[in-house]
């Protein structure tokens, strides 16, 4: 779920300024602005601190983690959930930047083409992580009609090699949040202004060397940002590994999320699946660090 | 005087190779641009075009493996549409359940997110900072991960097999983005409209309702669709929290037999395709209020 998230202007201008002088709240007034968080604050106590926290305490006994790590379907799953989001979120974005410099052209037919090429942002995943599935699977589908109209041989079995499942997946991926991270891009290339593209042209610097020196630097930011968040987002991708590959060959392309479920509801084990979960935050939690350091010293700020 | 038209000759000789030079290169690049659409193209439709392939075949378990649907019928989206399938028996029923679901969603984080944002943005109310922060933690928090303990929680909440539960479950996780980007979006506003409501004798609640909301517009309709599409496109809630067939919606019926051997696969991707106009209906319609118009203004 966490993938369906826009994300926030992170190119956006800090708003216009305006005199802070803070105005005391009268009695009956601060009453007012209490009563008008205290529905946020229900909520958030109810369904994510106490879940969270219920969460910690079901996986906090040590022997659930020597259990987890004596099994190799575990290590495994470490080694497919660090592959799925090293190779994933990297190749996604670096995709994305440069996607976003083509579609910065005028033509018409690059705009009908960007309406269509977004669409898979707007698909459930559902619905297309369950064709794609299909697509590998079956022998007469369209993956490998197109393999034997292309190659005149007849196609492979994907789901059958650990590293093919695991790509599968990782493309599947690739090819639902491609779109989003796209647009983000392209409205941060928007943001630059013209004139520093051509100064740049005057000093000499186009095509690539333009790219490298000007562009990039001036998008650095919202690029490592992007990164992070998809990062932390990507960690826990359920739906993309139980559709496409669902674990197959012999749940070898398991990742960490479907790991834990499969723990939890498949055998019956729910603090062990919990703990699966858990073992993901020595990741999570020094991302975490670094983008709220970040989101606080550049645009977004409360 | 002899070096004149010789200098001139080799100076236009120099344009003409630069300009072909020149010419060579926009074709080439043309020629690029064109091959990576086509590839953009090939690649985004992909998937959609097999869902299409397979809910036209008639028969769900024999496909002739052919490019082109061979012998094309509407006869699995007809079953849709009349239930006429064991697998499609209650397929209107959880339609209205996922609209249900979808709009509750929408509602609530509206509401929700409005005005703890006009509380800690326009109200200023102290410590407002934790919300932000609190706001920002959840929007990081890959939801998944929750999804064990949050079974549980709902147990003891008494909302098993409620659609209730994930209604909660998507504005917990909407609400957030919703209050980050409405702070954000109401910095734009002059904090004057309030002051002068405000000597005019106006309530918070009034300048909630008569000054913040109207103006806050086009923000509220951002957030409620994204929260929207956020119940629309998940999963996994839907399919842990929700267990029986009348309760379930779409997302967690869809796949009920994805690895049965009888999967109605032609019966599926219709499903599937049908399930997908709703968020395709409002991405067109609702381009210019999304981040889309920002792209193109």
């Amino acid at each position: 779920m966490s993938s369906a998230q826009p994300v926030l202007p992170l190119h956006m201008p800090a708003g216009r300024a305006r005199p802070r002088g803070r105005f005391h709240l009268q009695g009956s007034e601060t009453a007012w602005a209490i009563a008008f968080v205290v529905p946020y604050a229900a909520v958030f106590v109810a369904f994510v601190a106490y879940p969270v926290v219920f969460g910690l305490w079901m996986g906090s006994r040590p022997a659930l983690y020597a259990l987890l790590f004596s099994d190799p379907r575990y290590i495994d799953t470490l080694v497919n959930t660090l592959l799925f989001v090293c190779i994933g979120v990297n190749l996604k974005m670096f995709l994305a930047f440069l996607i976003s410099g083509f579609f910065m052209q005028q033509h018409w037919w690059v705009r009908a083409l960007l309406i269509v090429f977004l669409l898979p942002w707007a698909l459930p995943a559902v619905s297309v992580f369950l064709s794609i599935h299909y697509m590998l699977v079956s022998q007469w589908g369209l993956l490998d009609t197109l393999w034997t109209v292309v190659t005149g041989a007849d196609g492979p079995l994907f789901l059958v090699s650990r590293g093919m499942a695991t790509a599968a997946n990782i493309l599947a991926y690739i090819w639902k949040w491609l779109p989003f991270w796209t647009l983000i891009f392209l409205s941060a290339r928007m943001a630059i202004p013209k004139e520093i593209y051509e100064a740049a042209a005057i000093d000499g610097a186009t095509g690539i060397p333009q790219t490298v020196h000007v562009t990039f630097p001036l998008m650095a930011n919202v690029y490592l940002v992007a990164t992070l968040l998809s990062t932390l987002w990507t960690l826990g991708d359920f739906s993309t590994v139980h559709f496409v590959s669902s674990g197959a060959p012999a749940r070898t392309t398991d990742v960490l999320a479907t790991y834990g479920f499969r723990q939890a509801f498949s055998f019956g084990h729910p603090e062990l699946g919990t703990a699966a979960m858990i073992s993901a935050l020595p990741l999570a939690i020094p991302v975490v660090v670094l983008l709220m350091r970040r989101l606080h010293k550049t645009g977004v700020q409360l | 005087m002899t070096g004149r038209p010789a200098f001139s000759r080799v100076a236009s000789a120099d344009r003409t190779a630069r300009n072909r030079y020149r010419r060579g290169r926009r074709l080439a690049s043309g020629i690029a641009g064109a091959a990576l659409g086509v590839v953009l193209l090939i690649w985004t439709l992909l998937p959609v075009y097999n869902m299409v392939l397979i809910a036209l075949d008639d028969e769900g378990d024999e496909f002739t493996g052919s490019l082109l649907p061979q012998d094309p019928s509407f006869g699995s989206f007809r079953a849709v549409w009349t239930q006429d399938h064991w697998y499609l028996e209650h397929f209107w029923h959880q339609f209205g359940n996922s609209i249900f679901v979808g709009i509750a969603t929408m509602v609530l984080t509206v509401v929700i997110g409005s005005l703890a944002s006009f509380a800690i943005g326009r109200m200023q109310l102290r410590r407002g900072q934790l919300i932000g922060d609190a706001a920002l933690l959840t929007y990081m928090l890959p939801t998944a991960i929750l999804i064990i303990p949050f079974v549980h929680v709902m147990h003891v909440y008494g909302l098993s097999d409620s659609l209730w539960a994930v209604i909660a479950a998507y504005v917990a996780f909407a609400t957030p983005y919703a209050v980050l980007i409405l702070h954000q979006y109401g910095k734009l506003l002059p904090m004057e409209f309030d002051e002068c409501a405000r000597i005019d004798g106006a309530s918070p609640i009034q300048i909630y309702l008569r000054i913040y909301l109207p103006l806050m517009t086009p923000a509220l309709v951002a957030v409620g669709v994204y929260a929207l599409l956020l119940a629309w496109n998940d999963y996994l809630y839907q399919f842990m929290l929700l267990s029986s067939t009348r309760n379930m919606t779409v997302a967690a019926a869809i796949d009920q037999f994805f690895d049965s051997d009888e999967a109605p696969w032609n019966y599926m991707m219709a499903v599937a395709l049908v399930y997908c106009l709703p968020p395709i209906a409002i991405y067109f319609s609702l381009r210019r209020f999304t981040a889309f118009d920002r792209v193109h203004s």
